[in-house]
């Protein structure tokens, strides 16, 4: 049988659900290993979490490098392995670190890289959607190993529970990799929002917020959304950068993304406009978010969101 | 000290972009403009050159845009130019259409090796292909450190270092290494300059070296990738659009409802 990696996805030291995810993608190709990349020590603990979706082996390497080289030590690793245990596919989560160590493992071992994929077939071939969504593409890789990085959330994840067999590999980082060095971390601040990238619903405000959030933020504690912002919003310092949607910032495709305030700047458009439904609160009825709005309201975000909020809520209890 | 500076011609990010007959771009029928997050990396090298002593024209402290592309990707490079970059090179052959980030990364590393340079500056991610690998694969090639994603850059020449605070949806790290190397900067670095007319009039007289694949010293490579079919997406059905007179939250609230997304 055919296999094929993941690399094993965490927040902290927990697997995530884009694990779940990657896995489920890759089954469809053959039995699945998960990679875990860990701090010397911690190795078993979080391949003790990899235990959702079709996953038969973890392997995990466990390396200082990792935290003090970043993204070149990792794909290293990562590399060593997939030269070792030629895997058909390697599939990784589509972030900036993801698709970094997708790009070099792809050069070190001569291998054709997919990135974005929105889905993976069980003959390698990826779906993407290209020209900020307007196009499918189908994509096929023609090396003996493919690396492709996964949209999280894009691939409905297998919820099987799972005891994989935990092997280790002792793997020594190539001084080549260790070029640059990390001095201090600092990770992004959690609120008690679900993050960006996984919630359902996201609520997100522009400049026609004028700096003032409270209206936006308590409609998406009402609906348990995440909170996102324009590149306007984030460049005036309302909001964290790290809540950028966008070309720049995060991409999102949630069940439901409301945009408050918010023109519809293409580059702005290009980080959501894969979201199921999309409704647009803005006062201009010509605002070009509204040309891809499923439902728009054209009035004043500091009218209207209160008032859905206060319906929302009254609709709860 | 000497810059590269990496730029891509691409499709201008308002136009509607379609695949050709061929699985490729089709790159006929559009405004091709510098890609603009590239224009942020111009700006980074020229902020770097200003603050050491600046352009000098015997090449002490020299920028050189290297692009890969068709010929017309000159126009491109022109304005990149006269931004204030000192010549370019332009990798150009029939053979290279419908490359991959691999191949792309091969090329520009084989004339990066070429060059002497200090540090190669790259833009995050191409507004046509956005895949941002090509930084991360030049510097593998190279075997150069790594610095993408660069908020904020600092360089210590004497001491031959180079400092980054990398902004990602992971965090902020603050990373250093030895040049050379090869960094990647975000749009929120810095804002660039618009070219002056000196700096328009300027750039007509500078050099843009064009490279076939031979003159790189790099054969013809098949491609690790292949697109196999597109179809356009059938457009977002147009929606309900309702003026708020006073009730605008409750009707929102019912659309909700009847998708029963609350
Ligand atoms: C290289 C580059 C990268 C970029 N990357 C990104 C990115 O990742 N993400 C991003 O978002 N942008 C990005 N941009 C910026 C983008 O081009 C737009 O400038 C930005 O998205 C505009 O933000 P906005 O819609 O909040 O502001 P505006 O365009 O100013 O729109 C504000 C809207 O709010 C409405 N409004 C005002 N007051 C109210 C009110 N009280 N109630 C309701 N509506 C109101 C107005 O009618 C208007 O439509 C990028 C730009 C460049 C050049
Ligand atoms: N054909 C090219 N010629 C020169 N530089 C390129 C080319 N393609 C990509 N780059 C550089 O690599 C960066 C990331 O591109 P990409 O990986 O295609 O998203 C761009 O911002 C450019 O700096």
């Amino acid at each position: 049988m055919n296999r094929t990696f993941i690399l094993a996805d965490f927040f902290g030291e927990s697997a995530t659900k884009t694990t779940a995810e990657l896995a489920t993608a890759a089954a469809r190709i053959g039995e699945v290993t998960a990679v875990v990349l860990a701090p010397i020590g911690k190795g078993a603990a979080m391949a003790a979490t990899v235990k959702v979706g079709p996953i038969t082996t973890v392997i995990v390497v466990e390396s200082a490098d990792f935290a003090k080289h970043g993204v070149p030590a990792m794909a290293d690793a990562l590399s060593q392995l997939v030269t070792t245990h030629a895997p058909v596919a390697v599939l990784i989560a589509s972030y900036a670190m993801g698709k970094e160590i997708s790009a070099r493992v792809a050069v070190a071992t001569n291998s054709g890289i997919i990135t974005d994929a929105q889905d993976v077939a069980a003959d390698r071939s990826s779906t993407q959607l290209v020209f900020g969504g307007s196009t499918t593409v189908h994509s096929a890789v023609n090396t003996p190993t493919a690396i492709i990085t996964v949209r999280p959330k894009s691939v409905e994840a297998s919820t099987i529970a799972v005891a994989p067999v935990v092997e280790k590999a002792a793997i020594t980082i190539a001084d080549s990799a260790k070029g640059a060095t990390i001095t201090t971390s600092q990770p992004p601040v959690k609120g008690g929002r679900p993050e960006l990238t996984e919630a359902n619903i996201v609520v997100s405000g522009g400049r026609g917020t004028d700096g003032n959030f409270a209206p936006v933020e308590a409609f998406a504690d009402e609906l348990g959304a995440a909170v996102g912002a324009s590149r306007a919003a984030t460049d005036a310092g309302w909001y964290p950068h790290s809540h950028q949607v966008g070309q720049t910032g995060r991409t999102v495709s949630p069940q439901l993304y409301v945009a408050c305030g918010i023109s519809g700047a293409i580059q702005h458009r290009a980080g959501m406009q894969t979201s199921k439904t999309i409704v647009v609160v803005n006062k201009d009825p010509e605002a070009p978010l509204f040309e891809i709005a499923d439902f728009g309201v054209i009035g004043d975000l500091f009218a209207v969101l209160p008032q859905a909020t206060q319906g929302v809520h009254s609709r709860k209890s | 000290m000497k810059i590269a500076v990496c730029v891509k011609q691409v499709p201008d990010s308002w136009a509607e972009k379609k695949m050709g007959a061929d699985g490729f771009l089709d790159r006929e029928n559009v405004d091709a403009v510098l890609n603009d997050l590239d224009e942020y990396a111009i700006e980074e090298a020229l902020r770097i050159v200003e603050a050491n002593g600046g352009n000098e024209e015997d090449g002490i402290h020299c920028i050189t845009i290297i692009s890969m592309g068709p010929t017309r990707a000159t126009e491109a490079i022109r304005k990149a130019l006269s931004m204030g970059a000192n010549d370019a090179i332009l990798v150009s052959d029939p053979a290279l259409a419908g490359s991959d980030a691999l191949a792309t990364s091969l090329i520009l590393s084989e004339v990066i090796k070429k060059g002497g340079f200090d540090l190669v500056i790259c833009g995050t991610e191409s507004t046509d292909a956005r895949m941002s690998v090509v930084p991360a694969m030049i510097a593998a090639r190279l075997q150069w450190p790594q610095l993408t994603f660069a908020g904020k850059v600092e360089i210590d020449v004497s001491a031959n270092k180079v400092a980054i605070t990398r902004v990602t949806e992971a965090g902020v790290d603050a990373m250093s290494a030895a040049m050379p190397a090869v960094i990647s900067v975000v749009e929120k670095i810095n804002e660039p300059r618009y070219p002056s007319f000196k700096g328009i009039m300027a750039a007509k007289k500078k050099t843009i070296e064009t490279h076939d694949l031979s003159s790189v010293g790099v054969s013809a490579q098949s491609p690790w990738s292949r697109v196999v079919d597109s179809a356009l997406r059938p457009p977002r059905a147009a929606g309900i659009k309702v003026t708020d007179e006073g009730s605008g939250g409750d009707a929102l609230v019912t659309f909700l409802a009847e998708k029963k997304l609350i």
